[in-house]
């Protein structure tokens, strides 16, 4: 197996379009995989570094993170945290100290778990994908890069550089909520992000809603957002995100939980994190 | 493909290798250079016993590939000493009786230094998160907690 460190979006580009060619970028997907042999690349192509996939910044358009950065720095990053805090909480849940060192979002999404926790906040805060391929660059939305389980939207040659997050509107906030078993170092049972804003009178305007581990794919879930808009996120619009919280779910049974399980606690789990995104527009000064 | 020639720098010092691509830091570490201080558990990043700091972060070492040592800065359980003067932690384990097999140790204490390096007044729950990614199957964790806070109040006051 060869190994490979471009130091440029093109030349990774170039390596990742021949055949057997597969993506390094934190590694902890990718190496358990090669050491279980359910993978066999030819070529490794270490993306880290290429600088366009490291590091957080701001501009006119909001936010921009490297698809590569570890999820310990976005974590310290505290201008970051304070604009997007629920992103910032569901990629701290992602396994443990040590793999928040090497994880990345880049990873998660491509590794296309149905349960990897960052995407339904990320989904949530409305992030667009940049991905870089041989014939050049595009946008795509975050809830369109996971097509099933363990399969993405890219294609041959095709990598993400990087995650475009829009400045938070004012009086917005965003929260992720996760339901495992235990307290810790555990795949989730149910994930929900939600994003929203309010105006002047606390009105909400604007909401988004992403949901993980209940379907092939995390959900993006427009009539659980369309539950809070035109309201003051009250009972009544929790009990309706609720309700169209399950109504999405499409989950299996497996060892984790029931499908009747995960339907209700998606449930639970929207109305919570709403009220915390609430909070979070509430105070946001 | 012909191994690869790594140059890398592993508790302060230079250290040049050949590996191949599928060798694991770890393997490297174990294997090449024979510091056998980090120890494999699981092999697939789940128990914390191969912890290194790779360019001051906390990694498991089973989930990174020696070739990607190049030009990084790796510090080993075998770097904590200072000779035969022990680290506070490595101290106070002894003192806590933190330790019954002892294979998860050398991972333990790397965290917990990382943890003390960037929060030197952790509360209980902090350190028990921190270290939710080091597993001790002699489930020995009460022992490991006390003795990481006692370090931290030990250090606190050096």
């Amino acid at each position: 197996m060869d190994y490979r460190s471009p130091t440029t979006a093109k030349d990774a580009a170039g390596l990742l379009a021949n055949e057997g060619a597969h993506v390094l970028a934190g590694g902890t997907d990718i190496l358990v995989k090669l050491r279980a042999g359910f993978v066999a690349p030819r070529m490794l192509v270490d993306l880290k570094g290429v600088p366009r996939l490291r590091g957080i910044e701001s501009d006119a358009r909001g936010w921009r993170i490297g698809a590569a950065t570890p999820c310990a720095e976005i974590g310290e990053h505290e201008a970051f945290a304070a604009a997007w805090p629920g992103v910032v909480e569901a990629l701290q849940l992602i396994g443990s100290t040590q793999i928040q060192g090497r994880a990345t979002l880049g990873g998660n999404i491509c590794n296309a778990s149905p349960a990897a926790d960052s995407v339904p906040a990320l989904i949530a805060a409305g992030a667009l994908c940049e991905v870089a391929g041989v014939t050049g660059e595009r946008e795509v939305p975050v809830e369109q890069i996971i097509t099933g389980p363990g399969r993405n939207a890219l294609a041959r040659g095709e990598f993400i550089l990087g995650f475009r997050l829009p400045k938070p509107l004012a009086r917005a906030g965003d929260a992720y909520l996760r339901f495992i078993p235990r307290t810790e170092m555990d795949i989730a049972v149910v994930g929900v992000g939600v994003s929203l804003a309010l105006d002047a009178q606390g009105v909400c305007t604007h909401a988004r809603v992403g949901l993980g581990a209940v379907a092939p794919t995390p959900l993006l879930v427009a009539d659980a957002a369309r539950a809070l808009i035109g309201t003051r996120v009250n009972a009544a619009a929790l009990e309706a995100l609720g309700a169209a919280a399950s109504a999405a779910c499409r989950p299996i049974d497996d060892k984790r939980g029931t499908i009747a399980y995960r339907i209700k606690v998606a449930a639970v789990l929207a109305r919570r994190a709403a009220v915390i995104a609430l909070e979070r527009a509430t105070n946001r000064k | 493909m012909a191994k690869q020639h790594v140059t890398t720098t592993v508790n302060g010092d230079t250290v040049e290798f050949l590996c191949e691509t599928e060798q694991t830091l770890l393997d490297v570490l174990r294997d090449e250079l024979y510091l056998t201080g980090s120890k494999e558990g699981c092999a697939s990043g789940d128990c914390g016993a191969c912890s290194v700091m790779l360019d001051g972060r906390l990694v498991c070492s089973c989930l990174v590939l020696g070739v990607e040592a190049a030009g990084r800065k790796v510090e080993t359980i075998e770097g904590m000493a200072r000779g035969e003067v022990l680290h506070p932690l490595q101290q106070k384990f002894l003192e806590h009786a933190a330790l019954q097999c002892g294979i998860c140790t050398p991972g333990f204490l790397v965290a917990a230094k990382a943890l003390l390096e960037k929060k030197p007044n952790p509360t209980e729950t902090e350190v028990r998160y921190w270290l939710a990614g080091n597993l001790c199957r002699c489930t020995g964790y009460d022992k490991i907690v006390r003795a990481v806070l006692d370090a931290a109040a030990v250090m606190r006051s050096a």
